[in-house]
Parts: C-alpha cells; structure tokens; sequence
C-alpha cells in the first residue's frame, strides 16, 4: 500500500504539474553523471537510482510523497505578492513576480498544505526554490503567520520544509521582519505544546535558517543538503580560504549538534509518522 | 574633525574659519565680524546639506567613525553599570557588550552592538559583527532580566553577524533563530534602538521588542546597499541605487509601519555631539519605559506578538 499507489499517481499527474523534478525520458544525475529513467528516478522518490543523489523537488511533490492518499487541502493561496517598494533591480520586482508565475505551479515561495501523514492530522508549508530562489517576502511569512492560525485552532502539528536562499531583498526590511513575525507565531504553537518540525532541504540559508528553520522542537534535514546562515561563497571572500569538504552539509551540522537526524526521502514519510504518533497526546 | 565626501563644502567652511582665526591670533586683528558671518555660513550650509541627504549618505552617517557607539551611550544615560560577560558555552563575544544598569534611578538590562573606536579596537570588537556566542549572551543576559523583572534595552548597530567558518560551525543561525523565538515570549519589556547600522538577521537577533525607534541617521535593511548591489546587479558599483531602493532610511521604514518612531539627531549628527545626543536617547528611553512598565505581562506579551503579526504587505484575494 502506500508508496507505490502514490508513486504512480505521481506519475499520472507529472504532466499536469509542472514539477521541479527533470521532465523527459531521461535524467542525467547532477552528482554520478549516470542516467536513468524518469520513471525509475520516480519510482526511487526522485532520488538517483544509481547513487542516492536527492533532487532538487518543489512543494506539490512533498505533499504528493507525505500526505496520505494524496489527498491534501491549500490554504492561505488568497495571500499574494505585490510590489510595494516598487523595486527594480536588472530587473522589476513585477516581472521577476510574473516570470516565477508562470514556470512554477506554486504561486508563490511557499505552499502550505493540511492533510494526514499516517491517519495523523498536519499541517505542512513546503518552499519552492524555483520561485525566486525559495526567497522569504510578506507572502511566506503571513502564508506562514495562517497556516499556523490553522493549527493553534485544531490543535494540529506544523510542518515547514525550508529550500530557500534567504531572504526576498526586493522586500527589504519587510522580508527581514517576516523572521521576527513568523517567530512569534512559532512561539505560541511552543506555548500550546503544538508541535513543530523543521525539515531542511538543499539549500536552506540566511534569514530561513536564522529564523523558523532552526527553531523546530525537533530539526532535521535530507542528506547532504547545504544548511547555512552565511552561503558559501561569502564566507570565502570573508576568511580567504577555501571551505574544508563537507562544510554546511547536513551530515556536518548533525555533527555538530544542530540536527536531530538525517533522514533519507525514502524514510522522510515514515519517520514523520512515527514522530506524529509518539507526540500525540 | 572628519567630513564625509558629502560634507566636502563643510570642510572648506571649516578650514576659511580656522584660518581667520589663526590669521586674526598672529597678526592681532579682530576678525570677529568674519568669523561669526563664516560660522552662521557652515550652520546654513550643514542644515541645507543635511535636510536633503538621500539614502546611501545616510549610510554614510551611520559608519562615521566619531559617532556614538553602545558603550559611549552607556556611559552617558547610566548612573550606575555593571557589565557582565560570557555565553557560558564557549567565550566572550567582544560584538556585543551587555550589563545591569541604571537609568535615572531605574533598573535595566542593556545589550548592544559595539564597534571599536580605533583600529586596534575595531579588530578587538570584529567591526561590530557578532559570532553565535554574542547572541547566546544576549540571550543570558535577557533571561536574567526576565528573571529579576527588569527593562531590556538594546542597542543596534551591526553591518552584520560575522559570516565565518567558524561561527557557522558553533551556529550563526541558531543562535539568532532562537533569540527570536525567545525574545517573542520574553517575559518583561523590551526596547530596541537602532543607532547605526541595522543590517539583516545581525541586527534583528537583538531587535524584536515591544517599542522599535531608529536614530535619525540610521538605516535598517535586509541587506546592506554594496552586498545588495553585488548579488543583484552583478557588480559593485550601485551602492547608491540600491540604498534608494532598499527603502531603508528612519522615515522609509518608519513609513514601512516596521519602527515606533524616529529619534532626532543633534544638529550635524549624532557625531557631531555625543552628550546631546546621548540626552535625547536617554529621554526616549524613560518615556517609554513609563509608557510600558504599568502593562500587564500577558497584555504586552500579546501586543507584542499582534504588532509582529502585522507585518508585511500583501494582496488578500479573500479580501
Ligand atoms: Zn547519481
């Protein structure tokens, strides 16, 4: 039961969903360079066949591989971004808006879903890298802000899967402010004993990690996905150095205390459920 | 003295004046008539240059290297004060200073930024950047606070966390990520004051309060202009365009509904009179520390949480 009916429902609707995973025939691994089937990639929860490399995904397939039956609601999609700053760069805010509109399914950096994962009811917001970077602007944070509304109601665990590059600049210090108002709202899931789990993904940096990322009751990541508040390449400038193997990975922030587990995609839906059940009052 | 590029028609005023003056001392002339008309000049000349200073100049101002600095306010506003170091984990951040205090009788918590005033201190205080250990003691410090029901009081003033190896490993983002969470439920008041640089997550992980005011000259931001201008447009060189973007002068993120209030800065800037502008400071500090001390606890832990709630502009399609 289970996997493989979702699995192939998966497959179903890849055509209709205009997913992050590679479309074609083909997939050509980003790590091992080996190929495979899109279906086998499919079949192996969109993870290399050959060497486990996990790909990047987006929002609606977490939800395809988490919620049972693959059966889920949306909420918060009335919230939408606007141009408030009237920002312009190389580029308009607005276009940058449209043009991420119109490649992703998403409407936005985040999506935030409620379903059961294994009969348990949850809440999960799930980010989007291929809308404008996973970037946090007032849209993810009062996405956020009512997902959380919905779970201080229910008495409903809270769930965000963080694949982000930080903060949306175009915001400025809006965007900054949605780490202080997505923090306090985390805090009264914490004064309620709601739990929240923050499940890391390639690439989770910046304001994401300084705020909501690191701060569930139990923090956990997919294997080697790059975790930092700092990116990389900043940190180099700054020490003048090269960064040793391995820096920022999952396995070297579990290592150094700041995860409580590593866990395979494959797993990530029996895990979750098992932490569901033990938490349940 | 030092002038800004901006200030570059004040300099000149200022070296005409110490001229005549040095003229009218050697020779035994009564230059007075010159110099009161040369002084009422840089007056009118500081209040034109100053009453349009657009956002990159403000930034400017924010990094002069004679402006007031957390420990300079300290010593002024406090009669009594006690500083207190560590996280208790790993060392002493020397970024972020913090102590027990009085303000005109009243006790408080103070935490700040801190910057170096000379080269040998800038390098001593990391420029004012904070490793995690600097968050983890503002955190202690905030929960001994919380403990004996005193006021905290923070000062802002950071071009960012420090972004190294090292304060990766130990845990930037934690750190910051936790004050948040725990400065949202802290159980007494809480009052931020950005007086200098207010840059990103660097500036915030000290900077979730029930009462926000930024100095004058002062600017806050996700980003800082050369960092935003670098990502961005690919290159160092839109600095200025970015500061006007980033809205991020007093009154733009006063306007942005993110600050209580701005405080007004001596004429010249803060640089130009640290007692002044420490007065002023200190009288913001009582009033609202009057303002918040007769709420009750839940009351202003609620209004805390609302006013961050409120944050951000979006389109409701519901609405
Ligand atoms: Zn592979």
């Amino acid at each position: 039961m289970g996997w493989f009916k979702r699995l192939k429902y998966g497959i179903q609707t890849a055509t209709k969903h205009k997913k992050e995973a590679p479309e074609g025939l083909w997939y050509k691994c980003k790590k091992c360079n080996e190929t495979s089937t899109n279906k086998e990639l499919k079949e192996n929860f969109l993870k290399c066949p050959h060497c486990g490399y996990h790909t990047r995904i987006g929002s609606y397939d977490y939800f395809d591989l988490l919620f049972d039956e693959n059966k889920y609601e949306l909420l918060g999609e009335e919230v939408q971004s606007v141009d408030h700053l009237s920002f312009e760069d190389l580029k308009p805010y607005t276009q940058r808006l449209e043009e991420a509109a119109k490649k992703n399914k998403a409407t936005d950096s985040i999506t935030v879903a409620k379903g059961t994962v294994k009969g348990n009811p949850i809440v999960v917001a799930a980010m989007d890298f291929t809308f404008i970077g996973g970037s946090m602007g007032s849209v993810m944070g009062e996405r956020i802000s009512r997902g959380i509304d919905y779970c201080l109601k229910n008495k409903v665990p809270f769930m965000i899967i963080s694949k982000s590059g930080g903060a949306r600049m175009m915001e400025s210090v809006l965007s900054l402010m949605q780490m202080a108002k997505t923090s306090a709202k985390l805090s009264l899931l914490s004064k309620n004993s709601i739990p929240y789990f923050s499940f890391m993904t390639d690439p989770t940096t910046g304001g994401v990690t300084a705020s909501f990322a690191m701060q569930g009751d139990i923090n956990f990541a997919e294997p080697n996905a790059l975790i930092g508040f700092a990116g990389p390449r900043v940190i180099k400038e700054t020490i003048k150095k090269d960064l040793p193997e391995g820096f920022q990975r999952s396995e070297f922030l579990l290592e150094h205390g700041f995860l409580d587990f590593i866990v395979d995609r494959s797993e990530l839906r029996d895990k979750l459920g098992s932490l569901l059940h033990i938490l349940k009052k | 003295m030092v002038f800004l590029e901006f200030e570059k028609p004040l300099e000149e005023l200022h070296e005409q004046l110490n001229n005549i003056k040095e003229v009218g001392e050697k020779g035994g002339l009564d230059v007075t008539p010159i110099v009161s008309e040369l002084e009422q000049k840089i007056e009118s000349t500081r209040n034109e240059i100053y009453s349009n200073l657009t956002g990159w100049q403000r930034v400017q101002l924010s990094r002069h290297p004679e402006r007031p600095y957390t420990l300079h306010y300290i010593d002024e506003i406090c009669e009594d004060f006690v500083e207190l170091h560590g996280d208790r984990a790993f060392k002493d951040d020397k970024a972020i200073v913090g102590g027990l205090g009085t303000i005109d009788g009243q006790r408080v918590m103070i935490i700040g930024h801190q910057k170096g005033v000379n080269t040998k201190l800038r390098q001593y205080r990391n420029f004012g950047m904070p490793n995690p250990e600097g968050y983890r003691k503002a955190l202690r410090l905030m929960k001994i606070a919380e403990k004996f029901d005193i006021p905290v009081v923070t000062f802002i003033d950071t071009p960012g966390a420090f972004p190294g190896l090292e304060a990766e490993e130990r845990g930037q983002a934690e750190a910051i990520a936790r004050n948040l969470i725990e400065m949202a439920q802290l159980e007494t008041q809480i009052l931020c004051y950005v007086i200098g640089e207010g840059a990103s997550g660097g500036a915030i992980g000290i900077g979730l309060g029930d009462r926000v005011y930024m100095l004058e000259n002062t600017w806050y931001s996700v980003i800082s202009p050369e960092s935003c201008s670098s990502i961005l447009w690919r290159s160092w060189d839109y600095k200025e365009t970015a500061a006007e973007q980033l809205k991020l002068t007093a009154t733009d993120v006063k306007g942005l509904g993110v600050i209580d209030g701005i405080i007004n800065e001596p004429a010249g800037g803060a640089h130009a009179d640290h007692k002044e502008m420490a007065d002023i400071l200190k009288k913001q500090i009582l009033k609202d520390l009057k303002e918040l001390k007769p709420i009750k606890k839940d009351q202003l832990l609620q209004k805390r949480i609302e006013k961050y709630e409120k944050m951000g502009v979006f389109e409701d399609r519901k609405n």
